[in-house]
């Protein structure tokens, strides 16, 4: 009972009376979404936390075997205390520890400036690399479909650069008015995809995920998908 | 040569460059710390860019930094903007008089003790016998986000989307009727009904049906290049940024 019971009634009481919170605006209903989100947040952080020691955990034991680059677990060791100290005591705050812990010239701004932000910026980055490799499989219009998609993405690419109007100069200047016309003509081209059939895919789609999503919230309240507990075995 | 040898000389070379680097940017910004923290930028981004060489020591470094640093800064994040503000200072007003002065004077809302017993509750999880109590925290988290998305769902990405649809198809202006603007109306009425159409598998797609989810499968490959196209620019912009940043900030070759 208090394995799977409790769990599933936790559920069903929660988002039954959300759902119904949305239909009775007065106390103690009215406010219950943002409590509810607000206890969510809370309980998020915790989440933070359990991921915290479990990382610990598993890198710890990493350098303690000395399993294959035990050495880089180090270096995440020493990266996660170092960020936490910074964060948590607010080191090098100039407003000390009750100013905001992102303050300028705080060794956590400075680490999340010097840190963070370049590794995340570069591995985002550097999916430019691999995208342009997959694009070049992809866009091969072998067939309507895949044709249809490369003219999208590359009037895309094309419309928000400066490069279709500096084009267009260039022919105008060696007299081909018709080029100069086209290549005038991509930014609204641009404009219309992103405004037109773009719109419309992706309504049909949001509407899709919308029916799904609603489905499936239906199906957890109401104790029919029960997935998220696993397993008992454990 | 020796591949030790030649990792060797690599290493040396490398922290050679982050020597110098460190001493030439400090005298230039006059800042021992900022020698470090740009030199430490530059190389870090050097790193992550050599995975596209190969796999390799450098890379494998700045990769486990980012997975530390990453998992520090969301804790610290989450402490200060939400542990402290939404739950210490809810229970115990008094105890964050040191570092949130704000919110001491406030009173203590005892309802906040259910979010505390749910979080350790939820800790509970790296116990070995105890972890299957971690689940009354996960079911709270999940009926929540179903009973919240439900409605938020039904509300702006349902009846909102189809009533956004539902538009006149011819589109009149005060100089008549606009062809351009009509067309684009039937387009997006016609593109999202057979973008659905597509979706519905509870019926083979033959006939009619079959030649509507063709055109559906049309305007979602014209959904999907332009999303492409959109992706492509924003990672080359986050590429430009880091150049920009190793060229300018660090190396001071352009302004």
């Amino acid at each position: 009972m208090w394995r799977r019971t409790v769990p599933i009634m936790i559920t069903f009481i929660v988002g039954t009376v959300l759902v119904v919170a949305e239909f009775i605006p007065h106390k103690p209903f009215g406010n219950l979404g943002e409590d509810f989100s607000l206890y969510f947040d809370i309980i998020a952080v915790f989440a933070f936390i359990l991921g915290g020691g479990n990382l610990c955990r598993v890198h710890f034991s990493k350098v303690y075997r000395k399993k294959t680059d035990w050495q880089f677990s180090i270096v995440t060791l020493l990266g996660f205390f170092v960020m936490l100290a910074a964060g948590l005591f607010k080191i090098g705050n100039p407003e000390g520890i009750q100013g905001d812990v992102t303050a300028a010239g705080s060794l956590f701004a400075d680490l999340y400036d010097s840190m963070f932000t370049p590794l995340q910026g570069t591995m985002y980055a550097l999916l430019a690399f691999f995208v342009a490799s997959a694009s070049y499989r992809a866009f091969r219009a072998k067939n309507i479909d895949a044709s249809i998609l490369l003219i999208a993405a590359f009037v895309i690419l094309l419309g928000r650069t400066p490069a279709p109007s500096l084009i267009a100069d260039f022919f105008a200047g060696a007299g081909i008015t018709f080029m100069a016309t086209a290549f005038n003509f991509v930014p609204t081209l641009t404009d219309w995809i992103m405004d037109v059939p773009n719109l419309a895919g992706q309504r049909a789609i949001l509407i899709g995920i919308a029916l799904g999503v609603i489905s499936m919230a239906l199906r957890l309240i109401l104790g029919v998908e029960r997935t998220y507990l696993g397993s008992d075995s454990k | 040569m020796n591949p030790k040898t030649i990792k060797l000389i690599i290493f040396i070379v490398i922290l050679t460059s982050i020597v110098l680097s460190v001493y030439f940017v400090s005298m230039d910004r006059d800042s021992i710390r900022e020698g470090i923290f740009v030199t430490s930028a530059a190389f870090l981004t050097l790193f992550i860019m050599s995975f596209l060489y190969k796999d390799n020591p450098y890379y494998k470094f700045a990769e486990h930094l980012f997975v530390g640093v990453s998992a520090a800064y969301w804790m610290t994040m989450g402490f200060w903007g939400t542990m402290m503000p939404n739950l210490v200072a809810k229970l115990w007003p008094g105890a964050v008089r040191g570092v949130l002065p704000a919110l001491a004077e406030k009173d203590a809302s005892y309802w906040f003790v259910i979010p505390l017993f749910l979080g350790l509750v939820l800790l509970m999880r790296l116990s070995p016998k105890g972890g299957w109590i971690s689940r009354w925290a996960l079911a709270f988290i999940v009926g929540t986000t179903a009973g919240l998305n439900l409605i938020r769902y039904l509300r702006s990405d349902f009846i909102a989307q189809v009533n956004n649809t539902i538009i006149p198809l011819v589109d009149k202006t005060e100089a008549g009727i606009s062809f351009w603007g009509s067309f684009s109306n039937i387009f997006v009425f016609i593109g999202v009904l057979c973008g659905l159409i597509y979706f519905f598998f509870s019926k083979e797609h033959k006939g009619f049906f079959g030649g509507a989810a063709r055109i559906g499968i049309l305007v979602l490959m014209l959904t999907f290049g332009a999303g492409f196209g959109y992706t492509v620019m924003a990672r080359i912009s986050l590429l430009a940024g880091r150049m920009t940043y190793l060229f300018g900030d660090w190396l001071g070759l352009i302004n």
